[in-house]
């Protein structure tokens, strides 16, 4: 079984900070670590080799230095890495990513099964997925929390929703995402980590992957980042006061007013 | 401090470290609790292949030596030393047979030690020899087709759980220490069965129990080097381990450190956070200055160890005392520090005291190692007369 895994290198922190000239990241000073999610989908992918048998190849699209993660990945137990970089692929929004992916995972041809996190902790849209799945004409299962089955050109899953889960079937070759209730990663292995300090890492620029630099990086992205900013928490709490009744009919006005009742 | 580690052996601490911080620490206080013995830890251990680090690469290992083993035997007792002594018994039960065995003994048994599929132990210690090893009474009489083993040993950690046991029993009951011999005897095997599991004061997710040998038969083909070196082969081995018992020490020390230097500094009493106490940053700087020499007496020994030197029992005894020595008091300290809330089972720092208390006991009570190293002054000053 061929499995293609899509990961993304994130700033290891939940408190990003903004810089309010270029509103970008501020990542000076910032460790940057794979994207959490993602380790569950390259631990998902080294068990179904583990039992099927096949390869496990890592893609990610990055600067140069996302070479880290496809390192660790490849400690995990990745057994290919290859890194989409390229200074075209430069600020791409999620379609323009899932574009330069799709393209990445045709090239590598005939994966059975792609594999993504179910959204990353920087950029949280949890659109990379399901676009390259669109881009690939392929099925595509997004929170899968248990794979049932795989094998026979079919997979059935369990996917969570927020009251329970659904049991899904596709055919494959099949893009899914994962959350963490799937399994616990594994951490690296000694002879994982010495293999993966002397790995070759492939990197394809937009040159190698046969599309045109109109669908990549910010020329093809069609949504742009014009601001980030926090947003004011402006809740107030006004506590009611006096008997039961008093606040009861205090509560119903206030409702009344707000237009709520 | 930069005890000028090569890059393969700060790997093998920081992955170590990370191991035992994301798979141990949560679990740790349960373990003790419970006294249960860590499986899916060592699973943990297994997969990350630090089984390996200790087994030549011949056996499916990482080649690496008693540095590398202390390393990571440090790291593990940095969160819990019960899981620490579980994995180092593992090796203690391995390397006379690394030594001593022949290539096929080898093949049969390290790349299962390596992979962490078996856990090892090594058996000396019986009801009436503790400190007094060649007082063993357990016989393995030579019969048709192998050895018959009878006798019960005691206190053996990993007994229970581990499935190759380096056994030292006599096989010639009329030459005492010198009639002892080394035999490898598999879990399972008829006669060979388990006695009572020991409650103890610290290091309780460790497994400690009884062997019962009743005409256990063994093959002849077990006998790891020759019979009447078993005693020899015995004390080799506790020379070369006493390192890694002195890393566990300085792994607890350092937790232990690490514990008293976050209470202090959260706790205030009198307007002011304890660190800023002359008393206790006085008694954290002891504490500090203990795990750090500690340390480099540990390390040093261990690469005296795998310098490949003949004699290497005075700095590995040192090693195993000083640092022992010098965990108890960092542990009690930091309790001292922590003070009711330290005696408290909600606070690992009683569970380091606890633990602390048998690394100045076993492999070698820190009293008989001091005759050692003080057997060995006395030779060298006979020597130089």
């Amino acid at each position: 079984m061929n499995i293609v895994v899509c990961l993304k290198q994130v700033p290891g922190t939940t408190e990003v900070k903004i810089d309010p000239a270029t509103n970008t990241l501020v990542r000076q000073g910032i460790e940057n670590i794979i994207n959490p999610f993602d380790t569950y989908a390259i631990e998902e992918g080294v068990r179904l080799r583990e039992k099927h048998g096949g390869r496990v190849t890592v893609i990610t699209m990055g600067p140069p230095q996302a070479e880290a993660a496809l390192r660790e990945a490849i400690s995990l137990g990745a057994d290919e890495v290859v890194l989409l970089s390229d200074r075209a692929f430069a600020g791409a929004d999620t379609w323009a990513t899932a574009c330069t992916l799709a393209a990445a995972v045709s090239k590598l041809g005939e994966a059975d099964l792609i594999i993504c996190g179910r959204q990353t902790i920087d950029g949280d849209t949890g659109q990379v997925g399901p676009e390259m799945a669109e881009m690939l004409k392929l099925p595509f299962i997004a929170y899968v929390g248990e794979i049932e089955e795989i094998g026979g050109g079919k997979i059935r899953v369990r996917r969570l929703t927020e009251e329970g889960h659904e049991v899904i079937a596709a055919s494959l070759p099949a893009v899914i995402t994962v959350s963490k209730e799937i399994n616990t990663p594994r951490l690296p292995s000694l002879r994982g980590i010495m293999k993966s300090k002397s790995a070759k890492i492939t990197t394809w620029g937009l040159a190698d992957l046969g599309i045109g630099a109109d669908k990549v990086g910010l020329a093809g992205s069609s949504t742009q980042v014009i601001k980030v900013f926090f947003p004011r928490r402006e809740t107030t709490a006004e506590m009611l006061t006096g008997g039961v009744a008093e606040q009861a009919d205090a509560l119903v006005a206030r409702l009344r007013k707000a237009g709520l009742c | 401090m930069n005890y000028f580690l090569t890059e393969e052996q700060q790997t093998i601490r920081d992955l170590a470290r990370k191991l035992a911080e994301e798979r141990i620490l949560p679990v740790r206080a349960e373990l003790d609790e419970k006294e249960e013995f860590p499986w899916a830890i060592m699973r943990d251990i297994a997969a990350a292949d630090l089984f390996r680090v200790f087994v030549p690469e011949a056996y499916e290992g990482l080649g690496g030596g008693c540095l590398e083993l202390c390393l990571v035997v440090e790291e593990l007792s940095r969160v819990c030393s019960g899981v620490a002594v579980s994995y180092a018994a593992s090796a203690l039960g391995c390397l006379t047979l690394m030594e001593y065995g022949t290539e096929a003994q080898q093949q049969k048994y390290l790349p299962d030690i390596a992979s962490g599929k078996r856990l090892g132990a090594f058996a000396i210690t019986e009801p009436t020899a503790g400190s007094d090893a060649a007082n063993i009474k357990t016989t393995a009489e030579k019969v048709e087709g192998g050895y018959l083993l009878n006798g019960t040993k005691q206190f053996i950690t990993n007994g229970g759980e581990a499935e190759i046991y380096t056994v030292i029993a006599l096989t010639d009951k009329t030459k005492g220490a010198r009639g002892a011999s080394a035999l490898i005897v598999e879990k399972d095997t008829p006669g060979f069965t388990f006695g009572k599991k020991e409650k103890k004061l610290g290091i309780r997710s460790s497994a400690t129990r009884e062997l019962v040998f009743k005409n256990c038969l063994v093959p002849a083909e077990n006998l790891i080097g020759r019979e009447g070196l078993g005693f020899i082969q015995a004390m080799r081995l506790f020379d070369r381990s006493r390192p890694g018992i002195g890393a566990q020490a300085v792994g607890l020390a350092q937790g232990a450190l690490e514990a008293a230097v976050d209470y202090a500094e959260q706790r205030v009493q009198f307007d002011q956070p304890l660190i800023t106490m002359p008393v206790i940053q006085h008694m954290l700087a002891d504490m500090a200055i203990n795990v750090e020499a500690a340390r480099a007496l540990v390390y040093a020994a261990a690469r005296h160890v795998d310098s490949g030197a003949r004699n290497v029992t005075e700095p590995s005894a040192a090693a195993k005392v000083f640092a022992s020595d010098a965990a108890m008091k960092v542990a009690t300290d930091a309790v001292q520090i922590c003070g009711g809330s330290g005696y408290m089972r909600d606070y690992p720092v009683e569970k380091m005291m606890r633990d602390a208390k048998i690394l100045q006991i076993y492999e070698g009570t820190n009293q008989i190692l001091r005759n050692a190293i003080a057997v060995n002054l006395r030779k060298r000053k006979g020597r130089a007369a």
